[in-house]
């Protein structure tokens, strides 16, 4: 019996929640008193997996680009070559992506959005949130194999050194009608998914060609850049910066609105993140009712003040 | 070309969430209910390929009869014929397995599924029907041509998209940017006259075991109140952010 986690990689290096979902598998792995298995493919870095409490790493070396079906078979044979109890995957794209296929091919109950260890390992009970981050379910996994989806930022990192041993697993190969023809991947900027801090605009911005404010703000913090819905569809900033029920999730360990009034469908999608910091100069915003803290004023004047205080203050800590 | 697109039965976006029979159930009082928006991003796509290819295109719901209404207003949208499996929707799995006992008797060329709906954000649907089908799959779809028995399709991933050609049958992952917001079809009159002649088949529901049971439901605990900052004192802000909450 084992815990197998699917600790993803990006150019040969751990991603962050990798290592998140190490930590996570290890608490599951203690409450059962079993091994930690790790899954990697194509990923160099294994050794670190160890920090966080992997016992063993199987790698795959897998040829060209990513193929949730194909990635999906490898983990399979993975996990079940390990006789497997409980596999978990993050909550990524790609992860949520080849997960469904992976609860196929395991036959196991797969539950996603998982915000926490498990209330109890028999009978096998879950957290999960629901209704966008509305409300929660207790679910119950009644299957032989569970398949956990863990919710980003929900379990943090808890480094339990271990010596981890790292093996290569052969996967049998297993082909794919499906091509890859290009990829068009920003690769100087934060994504929404990876970031610790998010930094959204709204429609008090008044236009595009202000967005150099969030811009300059996000990249004094290393954030990345975020917008509400009606920002996105008047075509101001792309969908794909679009958070909220119907666009991206956000869970990021702090999340600045700027000109956000904070409609219910977009506090529903960032109301995962840790921290929420408010400015808008209409008090009776509804994203004050949602916010951690808040700063009632106009962002022309307030954020060009943010960027030159958090400047000192990094100069500070530095 | 036949094209199937899985519509979920969603409680609207501003809906109040409330739990009642000791918080097991969702509180439906007062819900109006709409398509999953993702689902609805798919249908859209599905009326272009009808328009331009002269695809014939289903709407498939696994639900009680409650549901109708939303199927109707699918048809009324322009899909030619509906399908209810006559059971409580209470897992992806489930409804999964429902919608492949259909795909089975009616040779699709394209199955069309929200990423996730908007009620239990399980995102797992579409991959689903694909791996018991056997048929490729992609998901966060944000844009699909097909030419013969070839589709392209662009994947939006974290901090990117790629550009993916697979040969039908196909399955998949649709989200806002398969098409535009603006190009959501609001049906008028004469769609909501022909959809209530428009054939909706009622199916039996398979026997099957439950893999995953919800058993309560939990409201988030209340939030404090928000913490007001003077804009002439930023120095504050950034030191509650530092000593405080601890993300700086």
């Amino acid at each position: 019996m084992s815990v197998v986690i699917y600790a993803e990689s990006e150019k040969g290096q751990l991603k962050k929640i990798a290592l998140e979902l190490a930590s996570y598998g290890k608490a599951i792995a203690a409450e059962l008193q079993t091994e930690l298995v790790a899954v990697t493919i194509n990923c160099e870095n294994n050794e670190s997996l160890g920090e966080y409490g992997v016992d063993k790493v199987l790698t795959v070396e897998h040829q060209g680009a990513f193929n949730a079906q194909q990635y999906a078979t490898i983990i399979a044979e993975a996990a079940r070559s390990q006789s497997v109890a409980v596999a978990v995957v993050s909550s990524s794209a790609d992860s949520r992506f080849l997960a469904p296929l992976l609860a196929i091919q395991l036959e196991a109950g797969y539950v996603s959005n998982v915000v926490a260890t498990p209330i109890s390992t028999s009978p096998f009970q879950v957290k999960r949130s629901v209704f966008t981050n509305k409300a929660f379910n207790i679910s119950e996994i009644n299957t032989e194999v569970k398949l956990i989806g863990l919710s980003k930022n929900a379990f943090g990192l808890h480094p339990h050194p271990t010596t981890a041993t790292v093996s290569s697993f052969e996967a049998s190969s297993n082909t794919s009608t499906m091509e890859v023809q290009s990829v068009d991947q920003a690769s100087d900027s934060v994504t929404i998914a990876d970031a610790e801090i998010v930094v959204s605009g709204g429609r008090g911005l008044k236009g595009p060609e202000n967005w150099h404010l969030i811009e300059n703000l996000a990249s004094t913090l290393g954030a990345a850049t975020a917008c509400s819905k009606p920002v996105s569809d008047m075509g101001w900033r792309p969908h794909s910066e679009h958070v909220g029920q119907t666009g991206k999730p956000v869970a990021s360990n702090l999340y600045i609105a700027i000109g956000v009034s904070g409609a219910i469908q977009h506090l529903a999608g960032i109301n995962a993140s840790k921290v929420k910091v408010v400015i808008n100069s209409d008090p009776e915003a509804p994203f004050f009712k949602a916010a951690d803290y808040g700063i009632v004023g106009d962002a022309f004047e307030v954020v060009p003040k943010m960027i030159e205080k958090f400047k000192a203050f990094q100069a500070e800590n530095a | 070309m036949k094209i199937l697109v899985c519509i979920s039965h969603v409680p609207d976006t501003t809906s109040k969430i409330n739990f009642v029979e000791g918080d097991t159930q969702f509180d439906t009082q007062g819900v109006q209910y709409i398509i999953n928006p993702n689902d609805e991003f798919g249908l859209t796509r599905a009326m272009w390929f009808k328009e331009k290819n002269g695809a014939s295109v289903d709407v498939i719901n696994v639900g009680g009869p409650e549901t109708e209404a939303t199927l109707r207003k699918a048809l009324a949208i322009g899909a030619d014929n509906a399908i209810r499996v006559n059971t409580p929707a209470k897992e992806a799995i489930q409804v999964a397995k429902e919608i492949v006992s259909v795909i089975q008797q009616n040779q699709y060329d394209l199955i069309i599924a929200g990423r996730e709906s908007i009620d239990y954000n399980g995102g797992m649907v579409p991959g689903m029907i694909a791996a018991l089908t056997g048929m490729n799959y992609l998901n966060n779809c944000i844009g699909l041509e097909i030419d013969a028995n070839l589709a392209t399709a662009i994947r939006e991933m974290d901090g990117g998209k790629e550009t993916v050609t697979a040969p039908l049958p196909l399955v998949i992952g649709a989200q806002k940017g398969l098409v535009e917001e603006s190009d959501l079809r609001i049906p008028n009159m004469r769609g909501i006259m022909m959809a209530r002649k428009k054939p909706l088949t009622v199916m039996e529901p398979q026997e099957m075991s439950e893999q995953v049971t919800s058993v309560s439901f939990e409201k988030p605990a209340p939030k404090g109140d928000v913490k007001l900052i003077d804009p002439e004192n930023i120095d504050e802000l950034i030191a509650l952010l530092h000593n405080e909450a601890k993300v700086i």
